[in-house]
C-alpha cells in the first residue's frame, strides 16, 4: 500500500455500468486477479450465466435427498455402481450434443445403439467368430454408416430432423426385432467385450493412470494458460489455471479412493472400471473435435446463424451430415458398453426411452435446445444425474413407472432453464 | 468528419473501380441502365436514391450476386468479370450486408475468422487469430468493446457493426460495401459507426455506403452518386450537393438548384 496519495473517491457510477457490462463476458476474460474472477463469476451466475453449475448443484442435491432416504446410496461401492450404470446415458448424451448443437435432434440414437450392440455380438458371436476389434470395428462403422444415411436424407432432401430420426428410430427397432427374432437374444462370450463393462484396472494401475492424466492435464493447461498470458492474450490469472488443476488433481484422487475400495461381495473387486476411461477418453475426443478444430467452430457456428455460416463458405450441409455421422457413431460405442454390460444383446432394448435420456442428459449437463450452446462435458454430467437418479430410485425400491415420471420432470425443469436464460439473453442484446 | 480530400481525387489516378454502361434487366424489369461510376481509394462514396432506383442490385453486381447483362467492369484499372461473391473477396471486394452475418454464439474473434480460421496441423491457432484480430480492431480504433473474447450476443448494435466492418478489413478489402450501416442505430452508435467509415476511408480502403438517411451521407461522404430509375444521375463530390440538391435528384432525377459551391462562387 502507497503512503503517498490518499484514496481517491471511487466513481460509483461508472464502476455499477462497469459490473453490468461485466455480466456478458466470461470471467477468465476480463479479470486481472483471482479475486476480480471470483467476483465476476459470481455475478455471472446471478445474471444466469452459470455453465455448469446448475447440473453440479442439482446432483449435490439428488445425492443429499438419496442419501437421507438410504444411507447405501452414498456408499463407494454403489457409487462406482453409478458411474457404470451412467456410462450408457453420458455416450448417448455426449452423442445427442453434436445434433442439439445444431439445434437439430436425433431420435434414433437410442435403437443405433442398440444396432451397434447386435452387430458386435452377432460378429463376436457363433454365427462368425470374429475377434472382437473386428466386432466392435464393424459395430461403430454400422452405427456411423446409419448417422450418416439419416444425415443425408435430412439435409439432400431437406427433411427436418425430427421426422428423418423419428422414421429412424421405429425401422432400426424393426430391423432389431427382424434379427434379433421374437424374443431372441444374441449372448456374448468374447471375454474382451464383456471386459468393457464389467473389468477394473488394478489398484496400482488405477493411481498410476490417474496421475498420468492429470499430470498431462496440468501441463498442457499450465502451458496453454501461460503462453496466452505472456503474448498478452486474453488468458486468467495464474492462480485461477494452478485452481483449475488442483480441482482436476482432487477430482481425479476422489474418483481413485472410491474406487480402490472392495466392492466385492464374494470375491475382492476394486479399481477403476474400464468403462469409466472409455467415457473419458470419448469426452477428450470429442472435446477436443468440438473445441480445437474448424469442424468443432462450423459446428457451433451453424447452430448460431445457419446463414451466417453459409455466407462465411462454410460447407452447411457437409457440417449437419457430419454431426449426425458423429451421432451414429457414438450412438455406436454407447451400444457396445450396453451389450457389454449385459453379456448379449436382445429385444429387451428400449430405445424409445434411451433416446429421452440421452436427449435429457445432454440437456440437463447445459446444452441448450435451441443450438449453438453446448458441450460434450454436458452430455456427461447430465448422464451422472439421470444414473443417480434411476439408481436412487432402485436402491428405494420404486419401480420404472416412477423412474419415467421423475426423469421426465427433471429433463422439464433442464428445458425450462435452457428457454428462460435464452430468454434472459436475447432481451440483453 | 467529412475531409474535403474527395475534391482533389477527382482527377488523379486510375480508380479503383470503375463500372461503364453497366445495365441489367429481370425479365421486363430494367432495373439498371448504362449506369457508369467510379470508386476510389480513400474516399467514402454514398450510393442514394429512392426505393427502387436499383441501389442494391447495383451493389449486388458489384459483390457477384448479380451479373450485369452489359457493361464493363474495371478492377485497378484491370476489365474483370466478378462471377460469384468468393470472386469478388479474391479481387478485395467485402460486403457487409444489413443483417450482418455474425454467429450470436460465437466471440469477435471466431466471428471475425469464420471460414477462414487459421491452424497448425488439425488445431486451430488461437493465439494467431486473437493477434491478428486485436491489430486489426486496434488500428481501426474499435475499443468499446471489452474483451475480444466476448461473444457477439453481448455486444451493441454498433459495436456489431464494427465487428462485421473489421471483419472485411482484417481479410485485406480494397472495397467495403455497406449496406445501411447505420440503420436501427442509436445517435452515439450510429457515431461510432460513421467515424470507423471514415477511419476506413482514411486509411486507403475504398468505402462504398448505401443510405437513406442524408445526416449520415452528408457527414461521412466524399462523393455521392444518385441513382434515379435505373440510372446514375449524378456522381460529384458531396462539397458540390446539399440536401435539397440530393433530394430532387433522387425524387425527379435532375435539380436546378445551384451548387453549394457555385453560390459561394458568387460571392451571394
Amino acid at each position: 500500500m502507497s503512503t503517498v496519495d490518499e484514496p481517491v473517491e471511487p466513481d460509483e457510477l461508472s464502476e455499477e455500468a462497469a459490473r453490468k457490462a461485466e455480466l456478458a463476458v466470461p470471467a477468465e476474460l476480463v479479470a486481472g486477479s483471482a479475486t476480480e474472477y471470483l467476483r465476476s463469476s459470481i455475478a455471472r451466475i446471478k445474471a444466469g450465466e452459470a455453465g455448469v453449475l446448475p447440473v453440479v448443484a442439482g446432483l449435490i442435491v439428488v445425492s443429499i435427498l438419496f442419501q437421507s432416504l438410504n444411507s447405501h446410496f452414498l456408499t463407494a461401492q454403489n457409487l462406482v455402481n453409478l458411474l457404470i450404470q451412467a456410462a450408457v446415458f453420458a455416450l448417448l448424451g455426449m452423442g445427442e450434443v453434436f445434433v442439439l448443437l445444431l439445434g437439430e435432434i436425433d431420435l434414433s440414437i437410442g435403437y443405433v445403439a442398440g444396432m451397434g450392440g447386435v452387430i458386435m455380438a452377432d460378429a463376436a458371436g457363433p454365427a462368425h467368430g470374429w475377434p472382437w476389434y473386428v466386432a466392435i470395428g464393424l459395430a461403430l462403422l454400422g452405427c456411423a454408416g446409419i448417422g450418416l444415411v439419416q444425415g443425408l436424407i435430412i439435409t439432400q432432401i431437406g427433411l427436418p430432423s425430427f421426422v428423418v430420426t423419428l422414421a429412424g428410430l421405429l425401422f432400426w427397432e424393426g430391423v432389431l426385432l427382424k434379427i434379433l427374432g421374437n424374443g431372441g437374444t444374441i449372448p456374448i462370450n468374447d471375454t474382451v467385450i464383456n471386459d468393457i463393462a464389467s473389468n477394473n484396472l488394478s489398484n496400482t494401475w488405477s493411481w498410476v493412470v490417474m496421475l498420468v492424466i492429470v499430470g498431462a492435464f496440468a501441463v498442457l493447461a499450465w502451458r496453454r494458460d501461460d503462453k496466452r498470458r505472456k503474448a498478452g492474450l486474453v488468458a486468467p490469472p495464474p492462480t485461477i489455471t494452478l485452481l483449475k488443476i488442483a480441482l482436476a488433481l482432487a477430482c481425479g484422487v476422489g474418483l481413485v479412493l472410491l474406487c480402490t475400495v472392495n466392492r466385492g461381495l464374494l470375491e475382492p473387486i476394486s479399481g477403476v472400471p474400464w468403462v469409466v476411461l472409455l467415457v473419458l477418453a470419448v469426452l477428450a475426443v470429442w472435446s477436443f473435435l468440438l473445441g480445437r478444430t474448424q469442424i468443432g467452430r462450423y459446428i457451433y457456428a451453424i447452430g448460431g446463424s445457419a446463414e451466417a455460416a453459409r455466407r462465411a463458405g462454410i460447407h452447411v450441409q457437409g457440417i449437419r451430415t457430419l454431426a449426425f455421422t458423429l451421432t451414429g457413431l457414438t450412438a455406436g460405442i454407447a451400444g457396445i458398453v450396453y451389450a457389454s454390460r449385459l453379456r448379449s444383446i436382445s429385444t429387451t432394448v428400449d430405445g424409445g426411452t434411451l433416446v429421452l435420456y440421452a436427449v435429457a442428459a445432454a440437456v440437463i449437463g447445459g446444452t441448450s435446445l435451441m443450438g449453438g450452446r453446448g458441450k460434450a462435458l454436458h452430455g456427461v454430467l447430465g448422464g451422472i444425474v439421470i444414473a443417480a437418479i434411476y439408481n436412487g430410485m432402485g436402491l428405494m425400491g420404486y419401480g420404472a413407472a416412477a423412474q419415467f415420471m421423475v426423469t421426465a420432470l427433471v429433463l422439464l425443469a433442464a428445458v425450462t432453464i435452457d428457454a428462460t436464460s435464452h430468454r434472459g439473453r436475447s432481451a440483453g442484446t | 468528419m467529412a475531409s474535403g480530400s474527395g475534391v482533389s481525387a477527382e482527377t488523379n489516378g486510375t480508380p479503383l473501380l470503375r463500372l461503364r454502361g453497366i445495365s441489367k434487366a429481370f425479365g421486363p424489369v430494367q432495373a439498371l441502365t448504362d449506369v457508369d461510376v467510379d470508386i476510389r481509394a480513400g474516399e467514402v462514396t454514398a450510393l442514394v436514391g429512392d426505393n427502387g432506383a436499383g441501389k442494391s442490385v447495383l451493389v449486388k453486381t458489384i459483390a457477384g450476386i448479380h451479373s450485369a447483362d452489359r457493361g464493363e467492369i474495371q478492377w485497378e484499372g484491370r476489365p474483370v468479370r466478378i462471377r460469384s461473391p468468393r470472386g469478388a473477396a479474391a479481387l478485395g471486394i467485402e460486403t457487409v450486408y444489413q443483417d450482418l452475418a455474425l454467429c450470436n454464439n460465437l466471440d469477435i474473434v471466431e466471428n471475425m475468422f469464420l471460414g477462414r480460421e487459421r491452424t497448425r496441423g488439425f488445431v486451430l491457432d488461437e493465439e494467431q487469430m486473437e493477434e491478428a484480430a486485436q491489430e486489426t480492431l486496434s488500428s481501426l480504433a474499435v475499443t468499446t468493446v471489452r474483451s475480444i473474447r466476448q461473444p457477439v450476443a453481448s455486444l451493441s448494435g454498433g459495436q456489431r457493426q464494427s465487428v462485421a466492418i473489421a471483419k472485411s478489413v482484417l481479410w485485406n478489402a480494397k472495397l467495403v460495401i455497406m449496406d445501411e450501416p447505420t440503420a436501427a442505430l442509436g445517435v452515439a452508435q450510429t457515431r461510432m459507426v460513421l467515424d470507423l467509415v471514415r477511419r476506413l476511408a482514411d486509411m486507403g480502403h475504398a468505402a462504398l455506403i448505401i443510405s437513406h438517411n442524408m445526416n449520415d451521407v452528408f457527414e461521412v461522404a466524399d462523393r455521392m452518386a444518385v441513382l434515379y430509375l435505373g440510372r446514375m444521375v449524378a456522381v460529384r463530390p458531396a462539397a458540390e450537393m446539399d440536401r435539397q440538391i440530393a433530394v430532387d435528384l433522387m425524387t425527379t432525377g435532375a435539380s436546378s438548384r445551384q451548387s453549394p459551391a457555385a453560390r459561394k462562387g458568387e460571392g451571394g
